[in-house]
């Protein structure tokens, strides 16, 4: 295809592109080293005849709003609100670390700064959740191909469900039947024989619920993939390892997973991005008290009446680096790949 | 031919139906929970006295008559006007399928007929772009959108919804038309076809499968869409689920939570129906990606 056709056929696509996802970018890393303008202060002195004069300080309403219509950005900060406490806070790192002995205080420490907190479920969550979805994904796939396939599609149908109902939908349906009043929350309580058990007390059930809402939601993608892998197994290795005397473990274990293993990296890689920005299911569990996300932030400083553009956009920049990590793996496979084909 | 050794033993095979149907109870259990119980009373489904009462709904017989009640639906479709953020879902999604489509076709096609080096490299790019969470990039919109006076109108969300699904859209798509043979194309220009001619008369009629499998993402992405669809549409325009999430601050309070179950099993159903209808496409979807990485 000649250089100038491909420009006009890429073009509309490219713009879009550009427009809404390369810019806001820039846009994003521009509005973290701005911070809101400070109202611009005028002294005023007041003298009344036999009390004297009182100097007051007001706030120039008209200069204020002058100023902020010119540079709608803000002032430049350079990097500090990513060193503020409510981000990286670097000052308060410096002190944990300079007056705490041992590793443990450290952490505690640490983990009531709102962004190390945030961190911690947010890495806990990704790294739980990835194994497991990868796991019970697996598994589901072997047992759905080894039964009738009178049953397979159905099986696949509701397989399909938690994973294409909207995040939020999916997190509130699960919420409701945990919650101490709904059916699973009372069983919990009846089981336990405590009464009080409860998500919305405890931090730990609750991280809990929430990694299994990320299991339930994404192993039937795993699934999906692993079983489409399946179908393509080499039939003739494994009527090899049959006559060689293979048992149905030692099928698996030596050709069904290497045989998946391109597809379980492939999994994995994908799962990892997504747990990262984990946020449907903590609005939906309403569990904001006991964790949060990067993602969450960014939604809370956005959302909230005075809506927080900046500290967003410096929790924004962190979460692409986040991310950014996370891709490198899948960028440099592609272009493996890539080297490969031509 | 069945071998003898292919047979599996009688407890392995019970062991394997009994765990696929533990795991089809955990994946279906709770929406049809949700379903049987968005048609009671909130003391029936969330029971604190009997958790029978939610089968069985006694307190909706008490309080109705019968063990069924539309309340929640009334409720969530008339009182709280959801049926408008129902028509704003539907407008959002057909515009942003359509538009996508059409431009994901062309530039998809054109990357999979190139074979210059900057077709991988602007892949890549897609690629780095699909992997941004849509949230960050909602950060970066919000300032322009409101020096411009385009925040909170329904166009301004479609276009960034369209450009947000374009990467993807772009790496399914090229992937289908590098399954069409290039030769069809090639002998449409050698008998004079313009590149263009040859997209439209021979391409277009041979890519709809592909083109209906990156719609249904499309259209799942733009349903299903909180981040952007909560953060850029005024209330009055506001969506499905981005008013399911405003309905709990409400609801908690006010003690009326049936209405958002309503609202959620209400949002669930053309999921469902699109699951059932073209469940081989979201299957052939998913895989597609994987099998060929």
């Amino acid at each position: 295809m000649r250089h100038s056709t491909f420009f006009w056929f890429v073009l509309p696509t490219a713009t879009a592109m550009i427009l809404f996802i390369a810019l806001p970018i820039i846009s994003v890393l521009l509005q973290s080293v701005h911070a809101p303008h400070q109202a611009v202060l005028v002294e005023v002195e007041t003298c009344t005849p036999l009390v004297g004069c009182t100097v007051e300080t007001t706030m120039d309403q008209e200069a204020t709003k002058a100023l902020r219509d010119a540079q709608p950005l803000g002032r430049f900060v350079g990097l500090d609100i990513f060193f503020d406490r409510g981000h990286l806070a670097v000052n308060e790192v410096k002190k944990i670390i300079n007056n705490s002995n041992t590793w443990n205080e450290i952490f505690t420490q640490l983990s009531n700064l709102p962004f190390y907190r945030a961190m911690a479920f947010t890495l806990t969550f990704t790294f739980v959740v990835t194994p497991f979805v990868i796991i019970f994904g697996f598994f589901i796939a072997i047992g759905v191909n080894a039964i009738s396939s009178y049953f397979k599609g159905l099986v696949i149908f509701f397989s399909l469900l938690p994973f294409v109902v909207t995040q939020l939908i999916g997190a509130l349906v699960l919420f409701w039947m945990i919650d101490s009043r709904g059916i699973l929350g009372s069983a919990v309580q009846w089981i336990a024989s405590d009464p009080n058990l409860s998500l919305k007390a405890s931090t730990g059930v609750m991280w809990l619920s929430l990694i299994i809402y990320g299991i339930w939601h994404a192993a039937p993608f795993a699934f999906v993939i692993f079983y489409a892998g399946l179908q393509t197994l080499p039939q003739d290795q494994i009527e090899a390892a049959k006559i060689d005397g293979a048992s149905r473990y030692q099928q698996i274990r030596y050709i069904v997973i290497p045989h998946l293993f391109p597809l379980i990296t492939f999994v994995a890689l994908i799962q990892l991005m997504d747990n990262f920005r984990v946020f449907e299911p903590i609005v939906g569990f309403n569990a904001s008290a006991h964790a949060q996300s990067l993602s969450w932030f960014i939604f809370n400083d956005l959302g909230g009446e005075t809506r927080q553009l900046s500290s967003a956009a410096a929790s924004s920049v962190l979460t692409i680096i986040g991310v950014s990590i996370l891709l490198f793996p899948v960028l440099l496979r592609t272009w493996r790949d890539f080297r490969e084909q031509t | 031919m069945a071998l003898r050794i292919d047979r599996r033993p009688i407890s392995l095979k019970l062991l394997i139906y009994f765990l696929i149907f533990s795991w089809v109870i955990i994946a279906a259990f709770p929406f049809i929970w949700t379903v049987w119980g968005s048609f009671k009373v909130e003391l029936d489904f969330f029971s604190i006295s009997d958790w029978t009462y939610a089968l069985t709904g006694e307190r909706t017989k008490a309080e109705y008559g019968s063990p069924f009640t539309g309340k929640g639906y009334e409720g969530a479709w008339l009182d709280n006007y959801f049926w408008r953020n129902a028509i704003n879902t539907f407008i959002i999604c057909f515009f942003v399928v359509c538009t996508s489509l059409t431009i994901g076709t062309l530039g998809g096609y054109a990357l999979s007929r190139s074979s210059y080096q900057y077709t991988f490299w602007l892949l890549v790019i897609a690629l780095i772009f699909r992997a941004m969470p849509p949230i960050t990039l909602v950060a970066g919109y919000m300032l322009p959108f409101f020096e411009w006076n385009i925040w909170g109108i329904l166009p301004t969300t479609i276009i960034v919804l369209v450009a947000i699904n374009q990467p993807f859209t772009l790496w399914m798509l090229h992937s289908f038309f590098q399954n069409i043979p290039k030769e069809l194309d090639e002998s449409a220009k050698v008998d004079g076809c313009t590149q263009f001619e040859a997209f439209r008369f021979v391409i277009i009629p041979a890519m709809w499968p592909g083109v209906i499998t990156t719609g249904l993402f499309s259209f799942l992405l733009a349903y299903n869409d909180f981040a952007v669809t909560s953060m850029l549409l005024a209330e009055n325009n506001r969506t499905m689920v981005p008013a399911i999430a405003a309905f709990l601050g409400t609801t908690y309070t006010e003690g009326n939570i049936m209405f958002a179950v309503a609202a959620v099993v209400s949002t669930t159903i053309p999921l469902f129906l699109l699951v059932m209808f073209f469940q081989k496409q979201i299957v052939s979807g998913l895989t597609a990606g994987a099998v060929k990485g």
